[in-house]
């Protein structure tokens, strides 16, 4: 026994680089923070109806009676009913005192104080629903996709607001704001702290899913490493998905979760060192993170095996072919345009016609793939999408056809909105008219 | 909760349709009235006649303006609302995703406040 607890400390003193002193009560109470304040908050909301304010408060109140009463009298067996029992308390004793309730918070001291005084020890699938309820509620499509992630990251993944406000580039007013008016829409508007129902599950998901995907892609665009709080966005995004994927299993949530792995595998060969992108086919794949592959590829093939592939198991897969890939010669575009095709039937956008031009470029030649992509020239969406310019300026270039490959390059240019993609055609337009 | 379920379309789409459409439409919409009434649901509604039909009113320095038409071209159109009764928005959701016409415009859903003597919500 005493071996075994030797050998434990040993690893995680390893894992961390160094051999870990005991730890303080405090730092302790620290790592329960981390660990439990979102599964508390979201046992807390339940009790208080969906009432966020309220919740929060109570919270944080219950860990700083948790600082005076544990470096005191030592960390209870569980923690968390702890502070979940404390948390109640605090609100109760919060409410009595308060004497201009609204009818909101009197109906809910009204049931606190019908509750049974001491907590029935919930079991486990409870306190889990709880944090579905927490993220479906966060998460609801009546919200605008801005007031869901901006509160999911505060709310389920606990973020602080200047964090969050940092991380998508506006001022922290602003965003404490938009969380203040989303917590206000879901009280006014009756959203309640509920799983949905069966058949409101599929609708409901895909509110969730574009969230987590969106927090993922603010991490992963911003990848020129001149900000570090915005690459976190892809680990928080990958963290919640991942909890998601415990406490509903659901292929369109491995799906999610494996085309987050795979695309976030290859950011160790997407820029060089001055954070300048490199295209696919020019990145040195031993950056790739193997072992992310490998876990990305797995899930794929569990969500293919689930059922009928949705929207993100579709571009998991697609991504999935192009990480197995030695190189973009050795890639199966066959397999990579049929994969465009299913997810073109699936939900069809100028975007996904685009990337199966792309393919069928590689697949049948540069010729084949300006045909496919002049369908697609005259399309309003596209005439301001820089990538479209650029992969016809590509073809235009690999075709031998400088002075076309030129203008569309100028176009791309016009259109072009973030810092790196616009070195990287400029360094490419350059190129060019050098050779020309 | 008392929710408010505006139905909008385009008009123009309804016209198109044959006699025989358009009242088989109508009577779904009896069918979901009787269903939302039964479930304990329904409080209230109608559908409106067309745009054509609208008069638009505005009180100036006390005094009327008043112009044809509904006060917005848009392109759907008012065409009729529900007040619903439900337990929450999830339930009004699933209630208004029985309104037929939502098939072919949309459903807007709004929580109605109360009139109060002071405090009102805003």
């Amino acid at each position: 026994m005493t071996q075994c607890l030797e050998r434990a400390r040993q690893e995680e003193g390893f894992r961390i680089g160094h051999s870990m002193p005991p730890l303080s009560v405090e730092q302790r109470i620290t790592a329960i923070y981390r660990d439990e304040a979102s599964r508390v908050l979201a046992t807390l909301m339940r009790l208080f109806q969906g009432n966020f304010d309220l919740a929060e408060d109570a919270m944080q109140e219950a860990f700083i009676a948790a600082l005076a009463q544990w470096q005191r009298d030592g960390i209870p067996d569980n923690p968390r009913a702890w502070l979940v029992s404390t948390g109640r308390f605090k609100a109760i004793d919060r409410l009595r005192k308060n004497t201009r309730l609204d009818n909101n918070l009197a109906a809910i001291a009204d049931s606190l104080e019908t509750q049974e005084q001491t907590l029935p020890l919930e079991d486990e699938s409870t306190l889990e629903d709880d944090r579905l309820r927490l993220i479906f509620t966060c998460c609801h499509p009546s919200l605008s996709i801005e007031a869901r992630v901006a509160l999911t990251l505060r709310e389920v993944c606990g973020l602080t607001t200047e964090a969050i406000a940092a991380a998508f580039l506006v001022p922290v007013p602003t965003l404490a704001q938009r969380i203040v008016r989303t917590k206000n829409k879901i009280r006014a508007a009756g959203i309640p702290y509920a799983v949905p129902e069966p058949h409101a599950l599929p609708a409901r998901l895909d509110a969730v899913l574009s969230t987590i995907y969106l927090v993922f892609n603010e991490g992963y665009s911003a990848s020129s490493g001149c900000s570090v709080t915005q690459q976190d966005l892809s680990a928080e995004a990958i963290r919640l998905n991942r909890l998601l994927q415990s406490l509903l299993p659901h292929a369109e949530i491995t799906g999610l979760l494996a085309l987050m792995l795979l695309h976030d595998a290859r950011r160790g060969g997407r820029t060089n060192a001055d954070g300048d992108l490199i295209p696919l086919e020019e990145q040195n794949r031993s950056h790739w993170n193997r072992a992310q592959i490998s876990e990305g590829c797995d899930l794929v093939v569990q969500a293919l095996q689930a059922g009928p592939p949705g929207i993100y198991t579709l571009q998991a897969a697609i991504a999935a072919v192009h990480a197995e890939a030695p190189s973009a010669e050795e890639t199966d575009w066959a397999e990579i345009t049929g994969l465009y095709e299913l997810l073109s039937q699936l939900s069809p956008s100028p975007i996904v016609e685009l990337n199966r031009a792309v393919a069928v470029a590689m697949r049948d030649g540069p010729a084949a793939g300006l045909r496919e992509m002049d369908k697609l020239k005259d399309h309003k969406a596209l005439q301001r999408y820089h990538l479209l310019h650029a992969a016809r300026a590509d073809l235009f270039r690999r075709l031998g056809q400088s002075p076309q490959a030129i203008s569309c390059y100028q176009q791309a240019l016009e259109v072009v909105q973030q810092e790196p993609e616009r070195r990287f055609l400029q360094q490419r337009l350059a190129r060019l008219q050098k050779h020309s | 909760m008392k929710y408010l379920c505006l139905v909008y379309y385009d008009e123009k789409n309804m016209q198109k349709m044959s006699q025989q459409e358009w009242d088989s439409l109508n009577q779904e919409c009896i069918e979901c009235v009787a269903g939302l009434t039964q479930g304990g649901h329904f409080l209230d509604g109608a559908p409106l006649l067309s745009t054509d039909t609208a008069t638009t009113l505005r009180v100036r320095d006390n005094k009327p303006l008043i112009t044809d038409g509904p006060f917005a071209e848009t392109k759907e159109q008012l065409a009729g609302f529900y007040m619903l009764e439900a337990r929450d928005m999830n339930e009004a959701i699933r209630l208004a995703e029985k309104i037929p016409p939502a098939r072919y415009g949309c459903v807007e859903i709004r929580p109605v406040r109360e009139l109060m003597e002071q405090n009102n919500t805003r």
